[in-house]
């Protein structure tokens, strides 16, 4: 019994020493200068930083080689979570097998979901292929709240600017001719080069592509191209041997050449596709960083333009 | 004192009696030549009213009008239209785009396709938490005569309610449906914004003791439980009891990142720990070394202790300890298609009771396990597991096993898998069986397990 109580004592003690201890070692402080914003991919990375500059650091939980869906919830990702300011996200439940975990256990109150340091880019963004009525997964790992790829157009990279813009002036009001400034900058840059990139896909309007995943509406239809087909049956369904023939039957049929895919899916499939069609498989690039020149959110459509040009002259 | 208090509660009384009357008393006092003013007012502002009423009704027989119009208008469009959800009328064109929306730089091909600015939100769902079930269906074949296993069973059903309360707080449930019954697995608020980086989780929780242990049964790698589970760590449920955990985390040195947790529970968890009385609380500590080697490969180290009084008496303890390795590998360009789990479990537990001679004693027992899976492709998995572990109560009996495992991906919700699984019993006797399971998950997209 004496015993007993003394182990009860020690314990008491040591929990609360654990307590005191944790709550001594006081969360570290960053510097109030430069804002810390996190996002989820890297290329609101680069949008956040075409509109933060130097005001801001920024980091993006996902490689551009990565599958935006299949991201771990590595602890990693917590120490610098926890230092975030601003946290955005691609929404549309995107992120939903990873983020919330991340998120919930970053014990940041800043970049809790509904905080003002929580920003959903898709709030900001036009949305394709928002299903209406009922939706089941009878579609596949469909999102119900529209695609979520939707920054592959430019017109909603600025939208997304301008939505940064307002948020990086409201947590930093000092600051906000300076990023209203980097703003109308980034307005100008991407205005002109949106014009070069439709003057180069003019030749190809309407031209009919295959796509991987379904990552590309908004791509497609700022470059008014037209994409007929999946290699994935569904979406996040992997190919069947079935569909992949229908596919081939049906790009012969309207005489397709190109199976864009994201550098993340397996080239098998798209390759047997190419062989039976006699058309050509384009790594296209989705997101910032998913290859090595692509740094940046105008050389990301520079990428993938230049090799849709070249695919298109090689299969005429 | 008494007196005071009844002085104050007259004085109170009195004071509300009198703004109750007041208005009244007001009424009272009016003269004659008043009462004329105040009738004219009176007319003047009924007239007024009657003014008002009359412009109302006109509008609505207006609004009713044109909302017959747009009625037949939408009778007439075609069917497809109507089965939108009201609030897919924020995609019309017809609704400004919101102000954002800069001019666009080029005029943008017109597709059939309806622009929408920011995603759809079904009202139905707009405050309700989210909701799975996950079905877990097990069967059996081979014989084992010491702990068998029903033929066919559906194992578990499990609902999962998980939402964010309020800007500080987020609830995860889950109520599990098996064949003994119905049974709250977890169910906690977990406190997201407390100072100093601390994570407070309340509620019923699986404790935060090794890795097998915190996982539930659908996210396991195996069909079943490694047999140190259930030899030493109170069968399928493990530790799961009502407490409070707390956790927190720090950079380590090298970039490691250290997190520790330390949870108080009542002492009640099935086959292990029993509360007796109110101070026979269980506590689990548990601290885990986490550290991104490569970019693809992780290593992930925790050591851990649980302690409780168990169905003896409050005098009898049952001691934990565990440690646990995981080392994963996941290329990030093929994420999808291949990766490995490697991971190791040891636990000794140290329980006291009374010997055969009926004297106290504290029977000492170890066990582990060491599982490898292996993704092969975008829809098969295999593994293959060993097992070995003494019995808490009798640590001379020790149990051996080996398990292999090989499961198919229809899509991201559903699994189908088969296990082989051998085992020698401590007491003697073989086991050969060949378990099968069918999971499958519908409703809110849970997050993956890590």
């Amino acid at each position: 019994m004496q015993t007993y109580r003394l182990q009860i004592r020690i314990g008491a003690v040591a929990a609360a020493f654990a307590l005191f201890a944790a709550l001594v070692m006081s969360a570290p402080s960053h510097a109030a200068g430069t804002l810390q914003v996190m996002t989820a991919t890297s290329d609101l990375a680069a949008l956040a930083q075409e509109i933060g500059g130097d005001k801001i650091t920024v980091e993006s939980i996902a490689r551009g080689y990565q599958d935006p869906h299949f991201v771990e919830a590595k602890p990693s990702f917590l120490l610098k979570l926890r230092k975030a300011d601003i946290l955005i996200v691609v929404g549309l439940d995107l992120e939903i097998g990873w983020l919330p975990p991340l998120i919930t256990q970053s014990t940041n109150p800043k970049i809790q979901v509904g905080a003002p340091g929580y920003f959903d880019a898709s709030r900001f963004a036009q949305i394709l292929e928002v299903p209406g009525g009922q939706v089941s997964r009878a579609e596949g790992d469909v999102h119900p709240q529209g695609n979520p790829h939707y920054w592959l157009d430019p017109q909603n990279g600025l939208r997304i600017g301008k939505g940064i813009k307002d948020k990086l002036s409201e947590m930093r009001p000092n600051d906000a001719a300076y990023f209203a400034q980097r703003y109308t900058a980034f307005e100008q840059r991407l205005k002109q080069a949106d014009q070069k990139w439709l003057e180069a896909m003019k030749p190809y309007a309407g031209r009919k592509i295959v796509t991987y995943h379904r990552s590309w509406p908004n791509f497609a239809k700022h470059f008014s191209l037209n994409v007929i087909g999946y290699v994935e049956p569904l979406p996040g369904i992997p190919p069947s041997p079935q569909h992949t023939i229908e596919l081939i039957k049906q790009m012969k049929n309207d005489n397709v050449k190109i199976i864009a895919v994201e550098p993340y899916f397996d080239l098998k499939t798209p390759n047997a596709i190419a062989r039976g069609t006699g058309g050509q498989v384009v790594v296209l690039i989705p997101s910032v960083g998913g290859e090595k020149e692509i740094t940046d959110y105008f050389k990301l459509f520079d990428y993938n333009i230049a090799k849709l040009k070249q695919a298109f002259d090689s299969t005429r | 004192m008494k007196k005071i208090a009844l002085l104050f509660a007259l004085v109170l009384f009195a004071v509300t009696a009198y703004a109750q009357s007041a208005p009244t008393v007001h009424d009272k006092k009016d003269s004659p030549a008043a009462v004329g003013s105040v009738k004219s007012d009176r007319d003047a502002r009924i007239e007024a009213l009657e003014m008002q009423l009359r412009s109302l009704v006109d509008e609505v027989t207006v609004l009713r009008g044109e909302l017959g119009e747009l009625r037949k208008a939408s009778l007439s469009a075609p069917a497809a239209d109507r089965s939108k959800p009201l609030t897919a009328s924020n995609s019309e064109p017809a609704v400004p785009p919101i102000a954002a929306a800069p001019s666009s730089p080029a005029p943008a091909a017109q597709t059939t396709q309806t622009p929408s600015f920011g995603g759809a939100t079904s009202n139905a769902k707009l405050l309700n938490p989210d909701i799975s079930l996950i079905g877990d269906f097990i069967g059996a074949v081979g014989r084992n005569r010491v702990a068998p296993s029903r033929a066919l069973e559906l194992h578990e059903s499990e609902l999962g309610i998980t939402a964010i309360i309020d800007p500080f707080a987020r609830a995860d449930v889950f109520v599990s449906f098996g064949e003994e019954g119905v049974e709250v697995e977890e169910g906690y608020v977990t406190f997201t914004s407390l100072p100093a980086g601390l994570l407070l989780k309340v509620g019923k929780l699986r404790a935060e003791f090794g890795k097998v242990n915190t996982i539930h049964n659908h996210a396991l790698s195996f069909i079943d439980r490694p047999l140190v589970t259930n030899n030493l760590v109170g069968g399928e449920d493990g530790i799961d009891d009502a407490g409070f955990s707390l956790s927190r985390f720090v950079k380590g040195p090298k970039d490691w990142f250290l997190q520790g947790t330390a949870q108080v529970f009542r002492g009640d968890s099935f086959n292990l720990f029993t509360a007796n009385r109110r101070q026979d609380v269980s506590v689990v500590g548990h601290v885990r070394a986490y550290k991104d080697l490569t970019e693809s490969t992780n290593l992930d180290l925790g050591a851990s202790y649980a302690r409780g009084h168990n169905e003896l008496g409050s005098r009898f303890l049952t001691n934990l300890y565990g440690a646990d390795a995981t080392f994963r590998w996941k290329p990030v360009r093929r994420a999808i298609y291949n990766s490995v789990l490697f991971r190791n479990e040891l636990v000794w537990s140290a329980r006291d009771q009374l010997s055969a001679s009926n004297s106290f004693q504290t029977q000492r027992a170890f066990g582990l396990y060491s599982s490898l899976d292996y993704r092969m492709n975008r829809r098969w998995t295999v593994g293959g597991r060993f097992d070995r572990s003494g019995r808490a109560t009798d640590a001379r009996l020790t149990d051996t096993g080996f398990s292999t495992i090989l499961t198919y991906w229809p899509s991201e919700f559903s699994q189908i898998r088969s296990q082989y699984r051998f085992s020698r019993y401590g007491q003697g006797g073989n086991a050969n069986e060949l378990l099968f399971q069918f999971l499958f998950v519908m409703g809110a997209h849970g997050a993956h397990p890590f």
